[in-house]
């Protein structure tokens, strides 16, 4: 984007692409899908102390149908791993997921009969925030790239 | 003398043996007559066992002094009485099967669910057993010393 100033009214140029990718990236309803003890720290990043809505993702919707994001938070076991592929077939495009905390990236400690390996073996992940749980600034940096990877990604309108 | 034998000498023909685990009394019980063995503890006004706290199974296959694999615990609690007794079945790996104590405690319903699910336990009797915590086309029995611990099973899909 670039301002230009003519006389006496200023106006801004940019590209669709951008402009969209710019709204979108600050306005990223979250849908949480919390399962375990990484929806702590998930609190505490959504609250006051470290406020998530600075990054416009302070607003978190419990249905999928109005999400963007869909947080991954805790443990995904077997039987829960239907429920999570459903909500993530009912979100709207565009959408993108977020692996919160190790559990969901790899399955973390856990290797047993009831853990799923990793989310990505049911649904395509966009930024993974590892950590047992991540702290906060880490939940907030991996949402910074999130924000990038909508600014920077083709726009489907 | 404790409770154990106090019940042995009340039941002997539905108890084969008595034990002690960490101080408290332990009764290992005849399986073929447990649930009237369980009725009659509930019934008995010298017992009142009228809570049961706890019932799950222990699979013993790598200990070789155990002449039977699994073992079911029963924890009862009596209110009124405000005393705890343990009770043990043993079971073989052929015939791991023995009656539902669902119709004397109701609370035994979730329990032995859960025994079945775990450890392959087949409570004769029981009015719905079937899985509890794993999924219904699970293979196998999770619990069972011999399930491979990093033994993995297909990701099931959205069931509809």
């Amino acid at each position: 984007m670039g301002a230009v100033t003519v006389d006496k009214f200023s106006f801004m140029t940019t590209k669709l692409n951008d402009a969209i990718g710019w709204a979108r990236k600050f306005s990223i309803f979250q849908y949480p899908f919390v399962t375990a003890c990484c929806g702590m720290e998930y609190m505490a990043t959504a609250c006051a102390h470290y406020d998530v809505d600075r990054f416009g993702a302070g607003f978190p919707r419990f249905s999928p149908r109005q999400a963007d994001v869909l947080f991954v938070v805790g443990t995904i076991s077997h039987k829960m791993a239907p429920v999570l592929k459903r909500v993530y077939d009912q979100m709207c495009e565009p959408k993108w997921v977020v692996a919160f905390g190790v559990c969901t990236c790899t399955g973390g400690f856990y290797d047993n009969y009831a853990t799923v390996m990793g989310i990505d073996t049911i649904i395509p992940v966009d930024v993974y925030i590892p950590g047992c749980p991540p702290r906060p600034e880490n939940v907030l940096d991996g949402l910074m790239k999130l924000q990038d990877k909508i600014q920077n990604q083709k726009q489907e309108v | 003398m404790n409770l154990a034998e106090k019940v042995r000498q009340k039941y002997s023909a539905m108890v084969s043996d008595l034990a002690s685990n960490a101080g408290e009394p332990v009764v290992i019980a005849k399986k073929e007559s447990v649930k009237n063995f369980m009725a009659a503890l509930r019934a008995d006004s010298e017992f009142s066992f009228d809570l049961l706290m706890d019932l799950f199974a222990v699979d013993y296959l790598f200990w070789e002094e155990k002449e039977k694999r699994f073992e079911i615990i029963y924890n009862l609690y009596s209110l009124t009485k405000k005393h705890r007794l343990f009770i043990k079945v043993q079971v073989r790996e052929t015939d791991p099967t023995l009656d539902s104590v669902a119709g004397v405690w109701p609370a035994a319903d979730w329990y032995e669910r859960e025994a079945w699910d775990m450890f392959g336990i087949r409570f004769s009797g029981h009015p719905n057993l079937k899985r509890i915590l794993m999924y219904e086309s699970f293979k196998g029995h999770p619990l069972r010393k011999d399930y491979r611990y990093n033994e993995r099973q297909p990701i099931i899909g959205p069931l509809n």
